[in-house]
């Protein structure tokens, strides 16, 4: 049961991350273009950002597992990507008047917006695998299932988001959505009694 | 979970590019692979033509010039855009978006010997392409610039105005969605000035057209539609179009120059319509919803 929602947890983080990136193209082109530079710096930050949530979600990790530190990394998730939501304009702006390059433009612009948010959904496959892993032997099956949930997620984010989610809604209002769920499935590992996985 | 994702998308994208050639029938000059696209320059039957694609496509031809006749419009859209003439006719300034083979640049060059014009395009590998292939030089009153066209814009802003604004960034296979919204479009009107003319490039025959419609409609008002098979040309004016007599002066004033490349006044004319015949309950395109591409997908 309970490791069901860390699953669950997992593959909404790897939906969210990819749905976000997707979106952040968006949200840089009126200011920067589509420029293939525009996406490679988009590319590199969730990428950095991800490696540095994987690097402290394990640390985390060590300290405590409770099912509901996943629920604060969703809440944080939602709030972190909500604050970049509101402030994109002026960021925006501020960095087109200010820096020249256009190659740099975009990089600091998708760091300022993106990392935190991606960052803290970095940290949540850490800190599941120790949630779910019951003893050594087995860690390697659960990590391997844990990967298939977390990029299925992704796969199926970024497939919604650019061939359905645009089509239908408007930029910030599927942020508003994915934020929404975030925080509900969030609000959902605090009514896990046991606070615990396995 | 991101390496798997990225080795998807390349490999997606190999797969795409390496289709086998069938282009058996024509003499391909030139190949390469640029950063946003496949280019082919090949010549058929007298054409010398750009495409994006390595195959033969219908209708995927980027440009074309006669190899004999390089200054003759071969396209119904190019035709088209002409007419923006009719609406200014001797503009100082002018400002074309989206380069291909540089055919408007370099008949607004022929037309109006005073004019300077600017072209933008985001493709460093079109723009030798079209010098080396199209004649498309670049020299002091014809300045090409390598930028993606919404930041030429954004930056141009308050550095002076344009009589005419050209945008050609757009074919039947791919829109570059963040120059089809709204506030792009209200960007490139700070760039113009009462009686300047905006004249794009756009599309028929899918549910983007309405759309479409709706997005120049919300920024410029009434515009001139020309349609000619599946090509569509939007000319708006700011500050009111012209009347029927002031259109045909302008007209007769250019006719002997743009009647030996092809074009008829009589032609151009007859399809300046300001009908409105698409759906009014739509929503115009915008930065927050442009999902053009996806649109133009929907018959």
């Amino acid at each position: 049961m309970t490791s069901g929602l860390v699953f669950g947890i997992a593959g909404w983080s790897g939906f969210f991350v990819m749905a976000l990136e997707l979106l952040g193209g968006r949200i840089l082109a009126p200011n920067f273009g589509n420029s293939i530079f525009v996406w490679g710096a988009l590319i590199a930050v969730f990428m950095m950002a991800l490696a540095v949530g994987y690097l402290l979600g394990g640390l985390w990790s060590t300290r405590r597992a409770r099912v509901r530190d996943l629920g604060w990394l969703l809440g944080l998730q939602a709030v972190t990507t909500l604050v970049s939501v509101l402030l994109s304009d002026p960021v925006l702006d501020w960095i087109f008047e200010h820096v020249e390059d256009a190659r740099y433009q975009s990089f600091l612009a998708a760091t300022l917006l993106f990392f935190v948010p991606t960052m803290v959904s970095g940290m949540v496959s850490p800190c599941a695998v120790r949630l779910l892993v019951p003893r050594a032997p087995l860690s390697g099956r659960y990590t391997g299932l844990l990967f298939f949930v977390s990029t299925f997620g992704s796969a199926a984010g970024t497939i919604l988001t650019s061939f359905y989610f645009v089509l239908w809604f408007e930029v910030n209002h599927i942020l508003y959505g994915l934020s929404t769920v975030s925080i509900g499935l969030g609000l959902l590992t605090f009514g896990w009694s046991d606070g615990t996985a396995v | 979970m991101t390496v798997y994702r990225l080795a998807a998308v390349l490999g997606l994208a190999t797969m795409v590019l390496s289709a086998p050639e069938a282009m058996a029938d024509r003499d391909v000059l030139h190949t390469e692979r640029s950063l946003y696209q496949s280019i082919v320059v090949y010549e058929q039957g007298g054409l010398r033509c750009m495409s994006f694609y390595r195959r033969a496509v219908r209708g995927a031809r980027q440009t074309c010039m006669k190899v004999a006749n390089p200054n003759d419009l071969i396209f119904d859209y190019t035709k088209m855009m002409t007419a923006a003439l009719y609406v200014v006719p001797e503009p100082a300034r002018i400002l074309v978006i989206g380069l291909g083979g540089g055919t408007l640049p370099k008949i607004f060059e022929k037309l109006l010997p005073d004019a300077r014009i600017d072209a933008v395009e985001v493709d460093r590998a079109v723009i030798s392409v079209a010098d080396r292939f199209f004649g498309m030089r670049a020299h002091d009153r014809l300045r090409v610039h390598e930028s993606d066209g919404r930041v030429f814009v954004k930056r141009a802003i308050g550095r002076g105005s344009y009589d005419l604004v050209v945008l050609d960034a757009f074919n039947q296979d791919y829109i570059p969605e963040h120059l089809l919204t709204q506030e792009f479009l209200t960007e490139v009107r700070q760039l113009m000035k009462p009686g300047s003319v905006l004249a794009a490039n756009t599309y028929t025959g899918s549910a983007l057209y309405a759309h479409e419609s709706a997005t120049y409609g919300a920024v410029f008002g009434q515009f001139y539609n020309l349609r000619a098979g599946s090509n569509r040309v939007i000319i708006a004016r700011l500050g009111g179009l012209l009347s029927r007599e002031e259109l045909q002066r302008n007209a007769d004033r250019h006719e002997p120059a743009l009647r030996p490349l092809g074009v008829s006044k009589d032609w151009l004319l007859s399809r300046m319509s300001t009908d409105v015949d698409w759906r009014r309950d739509v929503r115009p395109l915008t930065d927050q919803y442009s999902p053009s591409n996806l649109l133009n997908n929907h018959r």
